[in-house]
């Protein structure tokens, strides 16, 4: 069993027993690019993941014309 | 992490603020802020009316919730940009928006570009050639020209838009990157009524784009989450992960960016140039709006352009 994280669409997948912080770290994900949620609330950095949990990122960054 | 206030479980954490909060506090802290920040840029008062421009998106149905709880009279305004790209953007940013005015009760004027004038945006763009295939700047221009035309015609006081800290600070680097002297002066909190342009606010500008996703989060606005398709790879969103590279190792890094340069300002950053007289403006004789050249404004020319 592995944790998966979710980003628009695309599948990473880490070991449990990391935190948040540590899991974007390894994946090279900007926290400051994402919110994290986990069965539909919402989870901070320090959170550790634990095995089969499945965390969507929710992308931040919208643009254009300003 | 512990909430600051109650020492619950916190759900957002502003590092830059070093303050973490639960989702009852956090709900209660973005209002308490964003009047802290009407009041403290002078944006308006309390008997104004307010115009709110709402794109769908998380940063505009936010700003419009947050302005309705806090008990202003304010309206909101969506423009139709016909923007499909095999997903149906403004198709789909139109539904929210409605789905949020008719939840709430609130009054919204939808104004569709291509039934108003003939043409989508993308169609503007490609039979003007302007934008290199890349519409953004004559969906800016249109925007701009309509917001004021609807302010001024329905007769609101102030304009107001989702603008985050993250837009300000993006567009505050790329205009000190060239030094573009005249942007860099016009860029403020606010932007005075003058010669029939309506006064412009940003009661956001303090908040992190990440923090405004995290309130429409946890209010339950449902919002595009989809990327304008026109905006994927635009250099405003390249400076924003720019910036947030920066965040990620000096928390508070963009923030000190952007209000440093409004202290600078204040303090006489630009005092030789806030002297000087601008320009007088002209008037359009198509649409009535003010112009910088005489004869027709840049917006009447464009659908002229494009209508021949």
């Amino acid at each position: 069993m592995t944790v998966k994280l979710i980003l628009r669409g695309k599948e990473y997948q880490v070991k449990p027993g990391m935190t948040l912080l540590d899991s974007l770290r390894k994946m090279e994900i900007l926290p400051e690019g994402i919110i994290a949620t986990r069965n539909g609330e919402m989870i901070l950095e320090d959170e550790i993941l634990k095995d089969g949990d499945e965390v969507k990122l929710i992308a931040v960054i919208s643009g254009g014309e300003v | 992490m512990k909430c600051k206030t109650c020492g619950q479980k916190a759900v957002v954490n502003m590092r830059q603020h070093r303050l973490a909060l639960c989702k009852e506090h956090y709900l209660e802290w973005v209002p308490q802020q964003t009047a802290r920040f009407i009041k403290k840029y002078w944006m308006f008062g309390p008997d104004e009316k307010i115009l709110v421009a709402v794109s769908g998106g998380k940063d505009s149905l936010s700003l419009w919730d947050i302005l309705h709880r806090l008990g202003y009279q304010v309206d909101g305004m969506y423009i139709g940009l016909g923007i499909n790209e095999g997903i149906g953007y403004s198709e789909e940013s139109h539904r929210l928006t409605e789905k949020f005015a008719i939840e709430r009760g609130l009054t919204l004027h939808v104004v569709d570009i291509e039934k108003e004038y003939g043409h989508s945006i993308p169609t503007l763009a490609e039979r003007t050639n302007r934008g290199q295939g890349r519409p953004c700047s004559v969906c800016g221009m249109v925007k701009r020209h309509e917001m004021n035309r609807i302010a001024h015609d329905m007769g609101y006081d102030v304009l107001a838009t989702g603008h985050n800290l993250d837009d300000e600070a993006a567009v505050l680097f790329g205009n000190t990157l060239t030094w573009s002297k005249e942007f860099l002066l016009r860029q403020k909190p606010v932007l005075v009524e003058h010669d029939g342009f309506a006064r412009k606010v940003k009661p956001l500008c303090r908040f992190y784009e990440k923090e405004m996703t995290a309130y429409a989060m946890l209010r339950g606005i449902e919002y595009i989450y989809e990327e304008c398709p026109f905006s994927v790879g635009s250099t405003s969103i390249y400076y924003k992960e720019l910036l947030n590279r920066l965040e990620n190792e000096r928390p508070g890094a963009k923030m000190v960016f952007y209000l440093k340069f409004l202290d600078a300002r204040e303090n006489g950053l630009f005092a030789d140039d806030v002297n000087v007289v601008p320009p007088p403006l002209f008037n359009c004789p198509k649409c009535g709006q003010p112009t910088m050249y005489e004869g027709k404004c840049s917006f009447c020319r464009l659908i002229e352009k494009v209508s021949l």
